[in-house]
């Protein structure tokens, strides 16, 4: 169990956490998401007491960290940057580290092992890739066998190969029982293995809830309708008292409605209809939409203030992700996270 | 309050000393560099000794005269406790080093202790080797171990060697980085330490750096080659320069702990 109490990290003028208070439960993956820039990364150096925080405190087991005489062993870390020393070997750098917390030496062998180098395991460390640097440093956690693991960004920069072992990793280290910490600012990477949520946006806390809660809150579903009389199914929807958005590329969006009755109503007025479909808008614009208000860094666009807004009908402005309702649900997303 | 423990913490840090290349070749270019140097100015000493001033002559020191290449080869030694401490915060490790011993004042006391025992090993080594090959080559202006004070002078050189490399690493600490560490520490003792030394207004605040301070313990005659008296001895000497060690360090561990890592 990690307790951050009232956080907070000021570096001169600029607060980078700012009164951050939540719990990381155990047994359960913890996802630790917000835009970049929004203090996650200064948030785990504070747990890990790197950085000193301004105020508040973070317990570990109600605990400081430093009063923690062999943290190894009880909380693990991948950091966003690869702390290793390149003119060392990958082994060497381990032993350093499993020495100063008295690890046995054939516990190095057996988290290379785990991470899949021990083949580079003489190898000197700067001639490594970005995902052999990354499988290092999650080596580097596990040393301890620790309870706890907190995952900075883990599959930043890594190859689909790679993410997909980092995300069964962490699924299992879970289901080991331990607390797990992950940080992202992906909400898609969130969706596929963090069970908990913690957003947060410029340093405070936007959301603190269950992901299977974020999604039913969220993720709104909505029926997406295609018809030749696209005018006449539209009059007769509204008659009926629904919401219909029109859609640029000649959809209805209709808010809120079983499928079934507006197929039946499209039917009792012998309306053709081309598609009927139940759609669910994703959890990154939802993502998005929560934290639009605290972005620190944007990609300024042709359009002014390119954050989703409220939402509202009528096509996306472009570029920028989509601000509601729209025909191009997800698009936003992939030109964000191409633009991180 | 539990604390790390500290032979784990030792064990890890000469884990670390050992495993990079850095330390071997500085302090092999310490001691290559002291005694081979000193070795080069004790035979041209020999065959100049004619052509020396009778002053000169008369103050002639054999044994320092035996570590006239140290102002090298301390350069060396200088590298090495820069390096020590400076690639910490140059490769990052740093952080995965005080995520294991998040007690920075146990941290730093043990790298400290283990490098400065290491660089204490290698320049007694260098100061005896430099003496021995010294006195050899100056033929019948040599001296011996067993002069007086001249065991007192060999030892202190090997003490000098170990604390210029603690002083960096102290330095270093401070600075956290190496490129920053050595802009500042080479120059000095290598250039403005000795050319300050040698300006007669400015040496008598020069007599109290660190290097010009503790390098007196290697002087067995106190005027040696015409050069003004020190208003200190041996002992006071390395005590000075112990002073600055003990500053630096005292600094680096401020930084150490209030800085974020």
């Amino acid at each position: 169990m990690i307790e951050l109490a009232d956080l907070t990290k000021h570096f001169g003028a600029t607060v980078a956490v700012d009164g951050l208070s939540f719990r990381v439960r155990p047994g359960v993956v913890t996802g630790f998401l917000g835009p970049n820039g929004a203090g996650k990364s200064t948030a785990m150096r504070m747990m890990l007491d790197l950085d000193l925080p301004t105020s508040g405190s973070v317990r570990i087991d109600g605990r400081h960290y430093r009063e923690l005489a062999e943290p190894l062993k009880y909380i693990g870390a991948l950091l966003e940057a690869q702390a290793m020393h390149g003119g060392r070997s990958a082994y060497n750098n381990l032993l350093c580290l499993a020495q100063a917390n008295r690890i046995p030496a054939s516990r190095v062998g057996e988290v290379l092992d785990i991470v899949g180098l021990t083949a580079v395991a003489r190898k000197k460390v700067k001639g490594f890739s970005l995902g052999m640097g990354q499988r290092l440093g999650i080596a580097a956690a596990l040393l301890g066998d620790p309870e706890i693991l907190l995952f900075d960004e883990p599959v930043n920069g890594l190859d689909p190969e790679g993410i997909h072992w980092i995300r069964n990793l962490m699924k299992q280290l879970a289901s080991e029982g331990r607390t797990i910490f992950v940080s992202s600012h992906l909400m898609s990477e969130m969706a596929l293995t963090a069970d908990h949520l913690i957003v947060i946006g410029q340093g405070r806390l936007l959301a603190d809830t269950s992901m299977a809660a974020f999604i039913q809150e969220n993720a709104r579903s909505y029926v997406r309708l295609r018809s030749p009389q696209r005018e006449r199914l539209r009059d007769v929807l509204r008659s009926e008292g629904f919401t219909v958005i029109e859609t640029d590329g000649g959809a209805l969006e209709v808010n809120g409605a079983a499928p079934e009755r507006l197929g039946e109503l499209a039917a009792g007025h012998r309306i053709v209809l081309h598609e009927l479909s139940v759609e669910r808008a994703s959890l990154e614009e939802a993502f998005m939409r929560m934290t639009a208000g605290a972005v620190e860094y944007h990609a300024h666009g042709a359009v002014e203030g390119p954050h989703p807004g409220p939402p509202r009908p009528g096509p996306p402005p472009h570029p920028g992700p989509p601000p509601g309702p729209g025909p191009r649900w997800g698009a936003g997303f992939t030109s964000r996270a191409e633009g991180e | 309050m539990t604390v790390a423990s500290v032979p784990a913490v030792l064990r890890s840090e000469w884990t670390k000393i050992r495993t990079v290349s850095s330390t071997t070749w500085t302090l092999a270019s310490a001691f290559l560099v002291t005694v081979a140097v000193s070795a080069a100015l004790c035979a041209l000493f020999r065959s100049t000794f004619d052509h020396l001033s009778p002053v000169e002559r008369l103050t002639f020191d054999p044994t320092l005269a035996s570590f006239s290449g140290m102002v090298l080869g301390q350069l060396a030694m200088v590298v090495f406790g820069v390096l020590v401490v400076g690639t910490e915060y140059s490769s990052g490790m740093i952080r995965a080093s005080l995520a294991a011993v998040p007690q920075r004042g146990v941290f730093l006391f043990g790298k400290l202790a283990v490098a400065t025992a290491l660089a204490l090993i290698v320049g007694m080594a260098t100061s005896f080797a430099s003496f021995f090959l010294g006195q050899a080559l100056l033929g019948e202006h040599r001296t011996t171990i067993g002069a007086e004070n001249v065991l007192r002078a060999v030892i202190g050189g090997g003490l000098y060697m170990g604390l210029i490399a603690l002083f960096s690493m102290a330095v270093a600490t401070m600075l956290r980085s190496s490129m920053l560490s050595l802009g500042i520490l080479m120059p000095f003792f290598f250039l403005v330490s000795q050319i300050l030394a040698s300006v007669p207004k400015a040496k008598t605040v020069a007599r109290y750096f660190p290097d010009q301070a503790g390098s007196r313990i290697m002087q067995v005659v106190p005027d040696a080659l015409g050069g003004s008296r020190a208003p200190y001895g041996p002992w006071t000497g390395i005590g000075i320069m112990l002073l600055w060690v003990v500053a630096a360090i005292a600094g680096g561990a401020l930084v150490l702990k209030r800085r974020d890592a």
